[in-house]
């Protein structure tokens, strides 16, 4: 962060400038950090669990985990979500649907894969006849979230990770 | 229980058109049957004074593999008033499997039937819904039959790791 700057002159080029001037209210930033800060400030997940990892992300939304901190409160439609966070083992009877809820879901949009089963098929991947081997075979994972289940901790360092993807997005290369 | 195997056999023999018999060391006591009995004897079991099983518990299907070439299906009752437990085998060739259902006197037949249906292909005549109940409703092939094969693809996605 740099120091508080008293006027236009004292700027330096090519630093993040976020601080009001004075009194006069005013904040100059670039618009790319304006839209990624406000972006992954409300990140909206989906509420949506497949199998025992929706247990670990409702306990990321309790109080000891609080999600709430990071903006995130649970939405139960997709026209309102920006991160669908597939919590669970993804069967083929259910791809579809998986795939229906994502195109619904306004841009920008964003995926966590949370656990084995939804990353690669997890303990289904030899004799799972029914289980996708990997929710990234139906639409584009953002993140990965390791662990049978991960637990919180897990999932909200991926949340994080996230975090730190969208503070590199760009409008102009979006 | 010596008791009530002498009064199932002494009930059931009159109503039954086929043979059939306790299985060996079975628990809980076991019945074998054929196929075209099931029906009429799951009527008596459920309707009778003395046996009132009016549960049906289960239906577990099981494949018993190419070579043997049969299939099976058993039924898990239980009667509530009596504290009694029975189970019905019946024995089903691979190709082509029928059975009469009994949803018509259990209504918890119903979804367990769709499951048998679903995952070894074992039909039920007279079944008022006979659906696959857990696959989607396009897959290919029974998957708990022992020689099954998944396919290759489904909906464009693979199937395979």
């Amino acid at each position: 962060m740099s120091e508080p700057v008293n006027s236009i002159a004292e700027l330096k080029p090519g630093t993040h400038y976020r601080e009001s001037f004075g009194n006069s209210g005013l904040v100059v930033t670039k618009l790319d950090d304006l839209f990624n800060w406000s972006r992954l400030s409300s990140l909206f997940p989906m509420t949506f669990g497949l199998a025992c990892c929706a247990i670990e992300f409702m306990s990321t939304g309790s109080t000891p985990y609080d999600m709430d901190r990071f903006g995130m409160a649970p939405r139960a439609t997709p026209r309102q979500s920006d991160v669908m966070i597939i919590a669970g083992t993804v069967t083929f009877k259910m791809a579809d649907r998986i795939k229906r809820l994502y195109e619904q879901m306004a841009e920008p949009r964003y995926v966590i894969s949370m656990g084995s089963c939804a990353n690669c098929g997890g303990p289904y991947w030899q004799h799972g006849y029914h289980v996708v081997k990997g929710v990234d075979r139906i639409i584009p994972v953002d993140v990965y979230v390791p662990g049978c289940p991960p637990r919180p901790e897990a999932l909200i360092g991926g949340i994080l990770k996230l975090h730190e993807k969208i503070r590199e997005e760009s409008i102009l290369n979006a | 229980m010596r008791d009530m195997e002498d009064q199932l056999l002494s009930i059931l023999t009159p109503i039954a058109h086929h043979p059939f018999h306790a299985v060996p060391d079975s628990a809980p006591y076991t019945l074998q049957l054929h196929a075209q009995d099931v029906t009429r004897i799951c009527q008596a079991l459920q309707q009778h004074d003395q046996l009132y099983f009016d549960q049906l518990s289960c239906i577990t299907g099981l494949d018993n593999g190419p070579e043997a070439n049969t299939l099976e299906v058993i039924y898990h009752l239980y009667s509530i008033p009596f504290n009694r437990s029975l189970a019905l085998r019946v024995v089903l060739p691979r190709e082509a499997p029928e059975l009469e259902s009994v949803a018509s006197l259990w209504k918890s037949a119903n979804w367990l039937e769709r499951e048998v249906f679903d995952m070894y292909g074992i039909h039920f005549t007279g079944h008022p819904d006979l659906r696959r109940i857990l696959m989607p409703a396009d897959w290919e092939g029974f998957p708990l039959r022992r020689d099954y094969q998944h396919q290759e693809t489904y909906l464009g996605v693979t199937v395979k790791y």
